[in-house]
């Protein structure tokens, strides 16, 4: 016994069983369903899409951290993550090269150039959504219907905003809320988004904050937008990416504020600029600018609502 | 039993870890046959021996002399011989003048001690008296002289008691003993506090985990209207002094300033029973409850041991050491102290003896922050954490003292909930010593 070494160091000695591993693990299980639905409407292509972009995205991960000789680390799942995300917001029609330079983009770019994990200062995927789509804009829009006889379709939203007129009727409400529409790969399906956030609500990966004020701006905003029409309101809600962003990228850690304030204010400050681009931006969805805007503004908003301290009272005698 | 729950803002959940123990009735331990006693076991001045290598001590005499206010004086906890006065290693870290004392195994008890009357004919400044007479420091595991906070500075007047019962350190289970075995001890020790100070109105705080123990004190203070039982939210860190203050009486301790400040004085249930101990038999502080648990020892036990026992003797008592032996903490897992030796004596503030496996005291490798915030949800001093460890790596001190690290309490809730396993609270804690290091240094160039 005399012989024994003990280990010492400063308290706490326990540790909870949280680890980031833990944390993305959560998110790729709650983004499964709408990986399902995007499968079930799109076809095998959109499988193939997310497997190219999470090849590319760890594969980035890896080869730009061996290069500045940083330890790798892609067993923390968090290129996994980026990778379903960048598959998630290209249409299913989208070249699996186009895919690969998103997501390596989006890792070696946006998130290793700036420290790695904790340190992009915006969401990785969205970033390279918006340089895709400025690369190449008709291959980022080619939208198809659902279903194995697909056609040429836009999105809901460009119906509803007159832009493009193909003679199609919009879609109901209903097939919004299922994900039977055209658009992104992991877009399209609000209720399976939904069921995904709610997981990472549970298992307290993400909290309501971010996810109840973006929708419910969008929603309060169309309503006033559209001239007190509840049916446009609720069509919003469903439409486009927004469950999509709300509750997966505009709650992105590195990205987003701590304080609980700040994270309010995030998702108030998406929400208008989503609406305010939606109807009567250039372009018929918004989801993805307001959250990059956001992101950029988030170490300000940090700074101003840092929680008020215990014991930040006046003295008292 | 209408008893109200009541909390405070932020914290977390450790697992509780205390099946081993919660039902375990307090054994005595074997008395040792030497005592190693500390002149140092309080935060304060140490003390001065007043006993010679050679002398004959008797169980509960006094044989160190406090030096200043803040101190504490400490008595021998057996009968016999003193046989050496030298530096030894104590859990509180480095050595300190002990006196080491072989016992006679008589416990043949000093003359002093006799019961000092009944409560209803003792002063307030007599109990004081008795308090600090019998060496009473706080129990909970800071050891602050008790006669102490029973003085708060002129101007401030104290109306309310708090005694902490809400032990929310996991694995410890010694206060939930002493409430579940002894709650009249409880009971009577804050009826005297509050006398001694003249206050009309006492609670006393259990976390909800223990709903026997709440019931136990609810009944023994059925008598006494000036006392609440309260229950608390099972929740770390339930039992900080001033999360207490605030979730039994919504008052928020000042930044920088004290309890008495918002009126209120808080004591650990362990501190009032020895309370009762000193005034109804005269005992002064020379034993108290320890647990010792966790998974490097084979029979987990609540014993009432001998202050100046060593760690050695005690956890021999429990069967002793498994073969996967890891850390050896004095207090509990989220504040305790790890030791490097078994050669330490058991101490007033020694709440627990926590013995984490190998695998259990294996160290996380620290990754990047995610930014996650859960250290900001836990913080229950609503501080940063984040940023003021991101300060201290970086040396800024400045702004980790305009980010207020000096009030952060060091209840270690934000590395304990990191996934990133990033040691969040020691760099605070350097922060904070780097920023008091600077305000010492301006103030001796002032006094020049």
């Amino acid at each position: 016994m005399e012989s024994r070494k003990y280990v010492v160091s400063s308290s706490p000695h326990i540790r909870s069983g949280e680890s980031t591993k833990r944390i993305m693990l959560d998110v790729v299980i709650a983004l499964l369903p709408a990986l399902i639905a995007g499968v079930w409407y799109f076809g095998l292509n959109a499988l193939l899409i997310t497997i190219v972009a999470v090849l590319s995205a760890v594969a980035a991960e890896a080869a730009m951290q061996s290069i500045m000789k940083r330890p790798i680390t892609v067993n923390d799942l968090s290129a996994v993550v980026t990778g379903i995300l960048v598959a998630f917001n290209v249409p299913p029609t989208a070249p699996l090269w186009m895919v690969s330079i998103g997501s390596i983009f989006a890792i070696a770019i946006v998130k290793q150039c700036f420290g790695g994990v904790g340190h992009n200062f915006i969401n990785p995927a969205l970033a390279a959504r918006a340089m895709l789509l400025a690369s190449w804009p008709q291959k980022m829009t080619a939208w198809i219907t659902p279903g194995i006889d697909a056609i040429t379709t836009t999105t809901p939203l460009a119906l509803a905003k007159g832009t493009e007129v193909v003679g199609q009727p919009l879609p109901s409400i209903m097939d919004l809320f299922v994900g039977n529409v055209g658009g992104c790969i992991g877009e399209t399906s609000a209720a399976l988004l939904l069921l995904g956030g709610l997981y990472l609500m549970l298992r307290g990966v993400i909290n309501y904050r971010v996810p109840a004020s973006f929708i419910g701006t969008v929603g309060i905003l169309a309503f006033l937008f559209s001239g007190l029409d509840m049916n446009m309101a609720v069509y919003h809600i469903f439409a486009g990416g927004l469950f999509l962003g709300a509750f997966f990228m505009a709650t992105d850690y590195s990205s987003s504020p701590m304080t609980a304030k700040g994270q309010i204010i995030m998702g108030i400050g998406c929400g208008v600029i989503t609406a305010v681009i939606r109807f009567y931006g250039g372009y018929p969805e918004g989801v993805s600018y307001s959250i990059l805007l956001m992101n950029v503004a988030t170490p300000l908003i940090d700074r101003y609502t840092m929680p008020k301290k215990f014991g930040e009272v006046k003295k008292s005698a | 039993m209408n008893i109200r729950t009541l909390t405070f803002k932020g914290g977390t959940h450790p697992p509780h870890s205390k099946k081993a123990t919660e039902k375990l009735l307090v054994e005595k331990a074997n008395s040792p046959r030497v005592i190693v006693i500390p002149m140092q076991q309080h935060i304060g001045a140490p003390c001065e021996p007043i006993v010679k290598v050679g002398d004959e001590v008797k169980l509960g005499q006094k044989i160190g002399e406090a030096k200043g206010f803040v101190s504490s004086p400490v008595h021998s906890s057996v009968s016999g011989k003193v046989v050496a006065i030298e530096a030894r290693l104590y859990s509180g870290g480095g050595k300190v003048t002990c006196i080491v004392i072989e016992s006679d195994m008589e416990d043949t008890l000093y003359e002093g001690i006799v019961p000092k009357g009944r409560l209803e004919q003792l002063s307030a400044d007599h109990i004081k008296t008795i308090i600090k007479e019998a060496g009473i420091v706080g129990m909970g595991g800071a050891a602050f002289p008790t006669h102490v906070k029973l003085s708060p500075p002129p101007g401030k007047k104290v109306d309310t008691i708090v005694l902490n019962g809400a032990e929310c350190e996991p694995y410890l289970t010694s206060d939930h003993r002493l409430m579940l075995e002894h709650p009249e001890k409880v009971v009577f020790g804050l009826q005297a506090l509050m006398k001694s100070m003249g206050v009309s109105k006492g609670y006393i705080g259990i976390e909800n985990n223990k709903p026997d123990a709440i019931e136990a004190l609810f009944n023994a203070a059925k008598a006494a209207p000036e006392i609440e039982v309260v229950g608390l939210r099972t929740k770390y860190p339930q039992g900080a002094e001033k999360q207490l203050i605030y979730a039994c009486t919504k008052r928020q301790v000042p930044s920088g300033g004290l309890p008495a400040d918002v009126g209120v004085v808080v004591n650990n249930v362990g501190t009032a029973a020895v309370i009762a101990d000193a005034i109804r038999t005269g005992m002064p502080l020379v034993e108290r409850i320890v647990t010792i648990t966790g998974k490097g020892v084979k029979t987990p036990k609540n014993l009432l041991v001998k202050i100046g026992t060593s760690f050695r003797d005690v956890i021999e008592q429990c069967g002793g050491l498994t073969d996967s032996i890891g850390k050896i903490i004095s207090g509990g897992p989220m504040m305790g102290i790890a030791q490097f030796s078994l050669d330490v004596p058991v101490v007033k503030g020694t709440s627990g003896i926590l013995i984490l496996s190998e695998a259990e005291a294996r160290l996380p490798e620290p990754s990047n922050c995610i930014r996650c915030g859960k250290c900001v949800d836990v913080c229950p001093i609503n501080l940063m954490p984040i940023n003021l460890s991101a300060y201290a790596l970086q040396d800024k001190f400045e702004q980790a003292e305009s980010h207020h690290a000096l009030d952060c309490i060091e209840c270690g809730s934000c590395s304990f909930v990191c996934p990133a396993k990033r040691p969040l609270v020691d760099s605070i804690r350097v922060a904070k010593r780097e920023i008091m290091a600077k305000r010492r240094k301006s103030q001796l160039a002032q006094n020049k």
